[in-house]
């Protein structure tokens, strides 16, 4: 039996050693400096929205812009649907995806004018698991500091952002109850859930 | 295993009780307070930590069905009250006073994160607090300006019984949601009721100073509740599981403050692709609910 493991993970591993030696270029491992880069370009794109002072219907196709060129929202789509995303059909999972990009956009960045006047600073990288995060501080007017993590991978094959984490609450588990609710409320039609995810947010 | 909702039920009602007396009780005799105080202490602090090991990370909620029924409670009670109050509170009160009446009742509470951090053995955190005090009820004329601050020292600890209960080794128990109080859990329900007795001021200050003290805490729990109205309004009124949702926050955001979850706690999302089931277990508030809870 346990040789039998043994054997199995040899050439699996071999196999993946094969395939790594095979792979021409995305094997480079994502690194702090990566993981950096793109929390940087997050936060000033953030920056450089909040000091517009635009309207808030601009702001919130802004932050949909910044969310979906940064963030991968295929797989923070798909862990909010839990283990719901194994049941939909491919469509549905296209289709959810798209409309939970709006509905994040909409329910986030109509928050953005408590932001008016702050700003964000990276504070520092490392790494964890097979993922960096990517710590930062939101300093608003009149308020102590308060923190807010990215969770960065390349396992997508870019890099880019999974999950945002503010004082310890993070987006996409959030998400995860609320969609589950919302899923429950149409007895898991995730057609319905997709109609009510529309008007949502 | 069968047993722990009896024990629990048994807990719950008489923490109630306890809540009730301690309410109840003018603490007029310091010696006999403090002696009352550290017995029933030390009496849950061995309850607390004989609390079941339930899967950490997870959601224990084994009184659902009561704490739903609190919530709707409490949500009324914000909707009919809370926040009509504190927007006409906000509303008429000048931001300045708002800010000092904050900053008052932060300060008051500093003597009672000393003794806590004392007790957690965080000497740094006990020293700051004590020095923010001091500078802030001298030279911020009795704690209505915050020099500390400005000073650049650091923040306030903002700790409590709850947390000491943690560092000591208590589990953090099932998740409780409180009349009017809101979501806790039972190590928490358990360190709100000491921290009844932990502020040292409240045996050394007569009644009418004492009763400013109170009533600056309700100002500020009014500023703050239209000050994150949008964010709590968001989980209230406009989340298709507002149980559910508060919860999953407070918890999170619970755990987040006593330093129990770095990020280290969450799975790759990339790892569940084909089978989504195991990161279901472990990041899924609702599966305490989907699976029996009495389970181990």
């Amino acid at each position: 039996m346990t040789s039998n493991v043994t054997r199995r993970s040899l050439i699996t591993t071999g196999a993946a050693a094969l395939a790594l030696c095979a792979a021409p270029l995305p094997a480079l491992a994502l690194t702090e400096a990566r993981a950096r880069a793109l929390v940087d370009q997050v936060v000033s794109d953030i920056n450089s929205v909040i000091a517009t002072g635009r309207p808030l219907s601009q702001m919130i196709s802004d932050f949909e812009r910044i969310f979906s060129r940064h963030a991968d929202v295929d797989i923070i789509a798909r862990s909010a649907l839990g283990a719901d995303a194994s049941r939909a059909s491919a469509a549905q999972l296209r289709a959810f995806t798209e409309t939970f990009r709006g509905y994040v956009a909409r329910k986030y960045g109509k928050r953005f004018n408590e932001f008016i006047g702050g700003r964000i600073e990276v504070q520092g990288v490392r790494e964890v698991k097979s993922w960096h995060e990517v710590k930062s501080l939101v300093y608003l007017r009149g308020e102590s500091p308060f923190e807010v993590s990215f969770l960065v991978s390349d396992r997508s094959g870019r890099d880019l952002f999974f999950d945002m984490i503010i004082e310890g609450i993070s987006l996409r588990l959030s998400e995860r109850t609320e969609i589950g609710a919302m899923l429950d409320r149409r007895n898991g039609d995730i057609n319905a859930l997709i109609a009510d995810l529309k008007r949502a947010g | 295993m069968t047993l722990i909702p009896d024990r629990f039920m048994r807990d719950i009602s008489g923490i109630c009780r306890l809540v009730d007396i301690a309410l109840s009780i003018k603490v007029s005799s310091l010696s006999s307070a403090l002696v009352r105080a550290l017995l029933v202490g030390m009496a849950l602090v061995l309850s607390a930590c004989a609390a079941p090991e339930s899967a950490s990370r997870d959601v224990f909620d084994p009184f659902e069905a009561e704490n739903r029924r609190m919530h709707e409670f409490n949500r009324d009670f914000d909707r009919a009250l809370l926040r009509p109050v504190a927007r006409g509170y906000a509303a008429a009160v000048p931001d300045d006073i708002e800010t000092g009446v904050i900053r008052f009742a932060e300060n008051l509470s500093l003597p009672a994160d000393v003794v806590n951090n004392m007790l957690q053995l965080n000497m740094r955190a006990a020293i700051q607090d004590t020095a923010r005090f001091v500078v802030n009820t001298t030279v911020g004329l009795g704690g209505f300006f915050d020099p500390a601050s400005e000073m650049g020292l650091p923040a306030a600890s903002n700790t409590d019984f709850g947390q000491t209960l943690h560092v000591w080794g208590a589990r953090e128990g099932a998740f409780i949601e409180l009349p009017l109080l809101g979501p806790s859990t039972t190590r928490d329900t358990y360190g709100l009721f000491v921290d009844l007795f932990t502020n040292p001021l409240s045996y050394v200050l007569d009644s009418p100073e004492r009763l400013a003290g109170t009533a600056a805490g309700v100002g500020s729990g009014l500023s703050r509740r239209e000050k994150f109205s949008d964010t709590i309004d968001q989980i209230l009124y406009e989340s298709a599981d507002s149980y559910a949702l508060s919860r999953s926050i407070f918890l999170q955001n619970r755990r987040f403050r006593l330093g129990g979850t770095g990020s280290d706690t969450y799975t790759d999302p990339y790892d569940g692709m084909g089978d989504t089931s195991a990161s279901a277990v472990l990041e899924n508030p609702y599966s305490a609910v989907l699976e029996d809870p009495y389970d181990e």
